[in-house]
């Protein structure tokens, strides 16, 4: 039987001697994936038992951290029910989302001093009088009687209704839960969306829809005689006390402006220096090697250093945020700078140079137009980048929306002022990318770096 | 080129006139919008600076001179203090106080071999570096063929895919770290965290377009002869890819020492955190160390893994993949 495929003993042979780096590597490069693999896992491993992961694990706040998740997008009513004189009164905390006055759905007390507070629908309601609290939960009443200085559930409630010590907690899941204590009921009323978020309680245009708000914007009563409807809109929108529009947007232009005069002052920085660096320019090998040690150096020194250096020097605000980029990016923009000088065309230079032209004017004419679009390019990666980093710069001192940021995470309750400025960011940081992905393909064409 | 030829206007035919003449108006043109350009772009800058200025709690002025005065002030007692500072040996000026107490916080291995705190804060961050590369690179290599035009015929997943990674780029870091670190309290789980979604989607975009450009022949010979889709990702792709992938990983290895001293300040610990205690404290000595100390290592990852990049993918200017990482 013959296939065409199979070889002979002596064709083996020959292929094995004249292949032989390939067809007998040593075992190391053999198993080179296999070993590399091994030692990432137990590296892995090690990490895993340095850093303490399971017990941190373990020690977690994890049925906090659904908490705050669920606070990125939705918001709690939190009032106190206070029992006194044998009625019940509605009491909030200096966040109140509501007017002091406000008609509530949810909330709603009766002539006999008692209140409703409504889960979600009638369904699951309770009814707070001073004495009892009938918890409805999916349409069953469950009687919670309030003692002189305990509360007891009755023996037939479901999980939903809990006695904690001498208190009662009654859960509704995403829609809330209360806390029945002997002197009052605390109630964490929770809906979807952003409480307040276009304007605040002061406001006039506080519970319009958005075609009231429209209307009242533009008709002619006016709701401050002192300016037009549409001034005081916008002036309650940018001052709303909880969310501070006007302060969050005035923090992102300050994080955008870092970004911007940090990268454009490092490119005309690094724009003359990197022709002294580059060796076919300047024909002399000490200067180039000071330049470029330079740049070195600019470059190595953290991004952390400059900001906490400069913080320390002018305060916290754009400028230190300004000067570290400056810094750190003058090295890196000036070392890519100066290798891409050194790969440019030298034909272009003769060519120029033959004609008898200056040095500068064969700089000008002979390199600029070469290497200008690989400039710029980089110029508006790094830009790119920096608009990213900004970000953390400000939030070790240098201010703008970093700052910001982990003011509002440091409160561990406004995760929603959180997750605004997240998505503020995100949308500048897309717009960005594409205005200068635009930019560069306009100016290099779309397939160059 | 307008200044070769002032003056065309001897010897020269009609044509060749009007040609002239429409390079000389396009000339023109140009220099109109360069300097157009140039004038918005400078009228820019002012205002950003002046905004800067106006929004900064020290004005550049004012506190320019007092810039160096702050240096001045912020000498050790002697250069060996620094040293001293590093390598935690007591010092002579030792008050009792935190700006001289270089000795408390040895790590100790055994009764009296031990570990100086900075070079142990140090090794924390690199280690963060390294971990959160790792996992991200892992998670990115796998997510990057999925986002490869040439390897996954659904446009849904490609976006899906290529979506995910663009929220995970831009998302910042600090949030990510400031949550963990509300649930599990600071330490360097929280600086990993944050740093590897970021390596993710940086990563995973070097990838996916390493990928795409990729030669589709062997992948062709694969599918001739029957070959799963993992079998042609893992003999006809993973060959050509695999020295670039490396590199770029070694190239975001570079950048995520520095991320992780930078997240480190703001709440994951290791050597930022200590950096910028010592720095707000005035606690010279200890500065000047932990200075020289991130200077040597960044240097020294730097070098390396240039060292080890070149030996891979020849010498290619790999700053480039920066303004993506």
């Amino acid at each position: 039987m013959s296939n065409v495929l199979a070889m002979d003993e002596a064709e083996r042979a020959r292929l094995r001697s004249t292949h032989a780096t390939v067809l007998h590597q040593p075992w190391w490069k053999r198993w080179a994936l296999l070993i590399g693999l091994v030692v990432t896992v137990l590296y892995l491993g090690f990490c895993y038992a340095f850093f303490n992961v399971g017990p941190a694990f373990e020690n977690g706040k994890w049925d906090r951290a659904a908490l705050y998740l669920q606070d990125w997008y939705s918001w709690r009513a939190q009032p106190r029910l206070k029992f006194a004189d044998g009625r019940v009164a509605a009491t909030w905390s200096t966040r109140g989302q509501y007017p002091a006055d406000a008609k509530i759905d949810w909330l709603v007390p009766h002539d006999d001093g008692s209140m409703t507070v409504t889960f979600g629908s009638d369904a699951n309601r309770l009814e707070v009088t001073p004495t009892l609290v009938t918890a409805y939960v999916d349409g069953a009443p469950y009687r919670i009687t309030i003692g002189s200085d305990t509360v007891t559930a009755p023996s037939d409630a479901p999980g939903a209704v809990r006695q904690d010590a001498s208190k009662v907690v009654v859960e509704y899941g995403f829609a809330g839960q209360a806390e029945i204590r002997a002197n009052q009921v605390y109630v964490q009323r929770r809906f979807l969306g952003w409480a307040n978020f276009w304007f605040d309680t002061r406001s006039a245009y506080w519970g319009l829809n958005p075609l009231e708000v429209i209307g009242l914007m533009f008709s002619p009563e006016r709701v401050d005689p002192a300016r037009s409807n549409f001034d005081t809109a916008v002036k309650d929108f940018l001052g709303n006390g909880v969310w501070q529009h006007g302060d969050i947007l005035s923090k992102l232009l300050q994080t955008l402006v870092m970004a911007f005069v940090g990268t454009l002052l490092a490119t005309l920085f690094a724009f003359p220096l990197a022709f002294i660096a580059a060796r076919n320019i300047t024909r002399s090998r000490p200067v180039n090697w000071l330049m470029k040690r330079a740049f070195d150096f600019l470059r190595s020194i953290d991004m952390l250093i400059w900001a906490l250096f400069f913080t320390r020097g002018f305060g916290p605000g754009p400028i230190p945020g300004i000067a570290a980029i400056f810094f750190t990016d003058a090295g890196a923009l000036g070392k890519v700078y100066a290798e891409a000088l050194e790969n440019v065309d030298d034909r272009q230079r003769e060519g120029v140079k033959s004609v008898g032209a200056s040095p500068a004017v064969v700089n000008r004419f002979g390199v600029v137009p070469q290497v200008l679009p690989v400039f710029i390019s980089q110029s508006l990666y790094f830009w790119e980048s920096n608009t990213r980093s900004a970000t953390v710069i400000g939030a070790v001192g240098a201010g703008g929306i970093g700052l910001k940021l982990l003011e509002a995470m440091g409160t561990n309750s406004d995760w929603d002022k959180v997750a605004y400025m997240v998505l503020l960011i995100l949308m500048v940081v897309f717009v960005f990318d594409n205005l200068s992905n635009a930019l560069r393909s306009r100016l290099i064409g779309p397939r160059g770096h | 080129m307008a200044h070769i030829a002032h003056d065309p206007a001897g010897g020269i035919s009609e044509a060749t006139r009007t040609v002239y003449g429409h390079y000389r108006q396009q000339i023109r043109t140009r220099r109109v919008y360069s300097i157009i350009a140039l004038v918005v772009f400078a009228i820019v800058l002012a205002v950003s600076l002046n905004f800067a200025n106006a929004a900064n709690s020290g004005k550049f002025f004012e506190r320019l001179p007092y810039l160096f005065d702050f240096l001045r002030s912020f000498v050790p007692n002697d250069p060996l203090e620094i040293f001293r500072a590093m390598f935690d040996l007591p010092s002579p000026y030792a008050d009792g106080s935190m700006k001289y107490d270089f000795t408390s916080q040895r790590m100790y291995f055994t009764d009296t071999l031990y570990i100086p705190h900075f070079i142990y804060e140090l090794i924390v961050t690199v280690n963060i570096a390294i971990v959160s590369t790792i996992i991200g690179g892992g998670i990115a290599f796998c997510l990057c063929f999925f986002a490869a035009t040439n390897l996954v015929g659904a446009g849904a997943v490609r976006f899906f895919v290529r979506r995910v990674m663009e929220i995970l780029r831009a998302f910042p870091e600090i949030v990510i770290a400031g949550l963990l670190t509300a649930i599990l309290s600071i330490g360097p789980i929280a600086a990993i965290f944050a740093v590897s979604l970021h390596t993710i989607g940086a990563l995973g975009k070097l990838f996916f377009e390493v990928v795409e450009n990729a030669d589709m022949k062997p992948d062709e010979g694969l599918r001739a002869v029957g070959a799963t889709w993992l079998e042609r990702v893992r003999y006809g792709m993973l060959p050509q890819v695999l020295p670039n992938f490396v590199s770029y990983t070694l190239l975001r290895t570079e950048i995520n020492v520095r991320a992780s001293t930078i997240i480190g300040a703001v709440g994951g610990g290791g050597i930022g955190e200590a950096f910028r205690l010592s720095i707000g404290n005035n606690h010279a000595a200890k500065t000047y160390a932990i200075i020289i100390l991130l200077l040597s290592t960044i240097i020294a990852v730097d070098q390396f893994s240039g060292w080890l990049r070149r030996r891979l993918v020849g010498n290619q200017a790999f700053e480039f993949g920066r303004g993506a990482a």
